[in-house]
């Protein structure tokens, strides 16, 4: 959603601030080790971050996590980045929040909350954050916000389980008043990818779910209804892959809460260096690190990206994904139907049709020592 | 003559950004670079001055822009389909 000239800067900074959460959406695309990150940043090394990234250009600051809300320096760090002259977004699940912080955040100059649904059904809800009174709380705060006159989107993350309430979804979010709503299909990087089979819609009930968001579209439209709705599909359905993050280090950059600076929040799955604010200036990171540089332009490329014609559409897709599906992280993702690879994702959509199991891998310190082998 | 007063909505933060040497809109997660002319009509946008002052101080500005109050009107109908300004 950037509209911008073409150089190279960092107009986006994800602050990830920590990776505590209460909850545990079994669709996190927080790193599936996050238990073995090390010390989260201080208030002093955010607030660097922040003044060194608005230099470079960052007029976006976005606050997420884990669950920002945790951080006790939210307040100081929400003042400090607007009088920065940040656009700042809040990023969270609601939980932790009430009307008198919600006051606190504004008056320090916060400009936009956004609040993350599973479900429109309280009783999917529950099973997929893992928590009981998630969803009253998460209701109450989206009419706070809005009393409290924020923007506010609601971003629902859709999946199987949920996908076929997107109707109720839909007038869920115009209830409360939504400004946007950003109706988006997981994508299977993270904790996502370990439940995909658990978590991919079929093709039916994709297209069933587009269909309806168009009509509820027109319909909202055809009443002068403000709210935007913007429906998300997930690539396993596509014959080419999505360009990533607009190009690898063009206009993102996220930093976790340890401290380590990616060109995108799932980056670092990748078998790179990334270095760390504590070490080096963000000037330094963003123009001369490796692993900002490693997959800028297409001098990476291989077959059959290196000799492809839609080299530009694409950049040759989502690295992560060439990672996870195929082992060499320089390959075309295989969601490009030109990828020898392509039959991987066949295959996924294939089993999405059969009779899937419902056990999912849940997000939390427990099952993220599993996946730590430090 | 125009006598509606345009105010940018609350959703929306109209800044200058010295890296792209630009004004921009601001909104949730995301930002559009206004051109120099869309400039020159949103940054007088104050939520008192009617349409038609703000054409006159335009005018003022370039006494030689042809088709220039018509411009603004379109300017205006636009920016209101994209939800940027509401009247008062
Ligand atoms: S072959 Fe590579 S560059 Fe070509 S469309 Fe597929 S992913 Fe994109
Ligand atoms: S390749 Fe890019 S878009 Fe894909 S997960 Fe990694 S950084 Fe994100």
């Amino acid at each position: 959603m950037f509209e911008t000239a073409k150089r190279r800067q960092p107009l986006w900074l994800l602050a990830e601030l920590t990776y505590k959460c209460p909850l545990q959406c079994p669709y996190c695309s927080n790193p599936l080790d996050f238990a073995s990150a090390g010390q989260e940043l201080t208030t002093e090394q955010w607030i660097d971050v922040f003044r060194q990234a608005r230099k470079m250009g960052a007029a976006q600051l976005g606050f997420s996590g884990g669950e920002p809300l945790v951080r006790q320096d939210l307040e100081i760090l929400i003042a400090e980045a607007r009088r920065l002259g940040y656009y700042t977004n809040l990023i969270t699940s609601g939980i932790g929040l009430n009307a008198q912080r919600i006051a606190h955040f504004h008056d320090a100059g916060l400009d936009h909350i956004q609040v993350s649904f599973q479900a429109s059904d309280e009783e999917v809800n529950q099973m997929l954050s893992g928590s009981a009174k998630a969803f009253a709380q998460k209701l109450k705060m989206a009419r706070e916000v809005k009393a409290q006159g924020y923007p506010m989107v609601l971003n629902f993350v859709t999946h199987r389980h949920n996908i076929d309430q997107i109707d109720r979804i839909i007038e869920l979010c115009v209830e409360l008043e939504a400004d946007y709503v950003e109706l988006a299909t997981c994508q299977y990087y993270g904790w996502a990818f370990e439940n995909r089979e658990a978590l991919l819609p079929t093709r039916a009930q994709l297209e069933r779910a587009e269909r309806i968001t168009n009509e509820y579209r027109e319909r909202l439209a055809a009443q002068g209804h403000p709210i935007k709705l913007i429906f998300v599909t997930p690539d396993y359905y596509e014959e080419r892959p999505k360009k990533c993050m607009n190009g690898w280090g063009e206009l993102f950059l996220t930093v976790t809460p340890d401290g380590t600076a990616l060109p995108c929040h799932s980056a670092r799955m990748l078998p790179l260096t990334f270095p760390n604010v504590k070490d080096h200036s963000l000037s330094h990171i963003w123009n001369d690190s490796e692993g900002f540089n490693y997959f800028r332009g297409k001098g990476w490329m291989k077959e059959p990206c290196r000799s492809c014609d839609e080299q530009d559409d694409d950049l040759g897709g989502c690295r992560c994904q060439a990672y996870m599906l195929t082992g060499d992280m320089h390959n075309a993702d295989p969601v490009c139907a030109k990828s020898e690879h392509h039959s991987l994702i066949v295959e996924a959509r294939l089993a999405a049709e059969g009779d899937v199991s419902t056990a999912m891998t849940f997000r939390n310190e427990r099952n993220s020592r599993v996946f730590f082998k430090g | 003559m125009n006598a509606a007063v345009p105010v940018i909505n609350r959703m929306f933060r109209l800044q200058w950004e010295e890296a792209q040497e630009a004004w921009v809109l601001l909104y949730p997660e995301g930002m559009v670079q206004l051109n120099a002319s869309a400039a020159e009509i949103l940054t007088r946008v104050d939520g008192q001055k009617t349409i038609e002052e703000i054409q006159r101080e335009l005018l003022t500005k370039y006494p030689e822009a042809e088709g220039l109050e018509q411009d603004v009107n379109d300017f205006f109908a636009h920016a209101q389909t994209l939800n940027w300004i509401r009247y008062v």
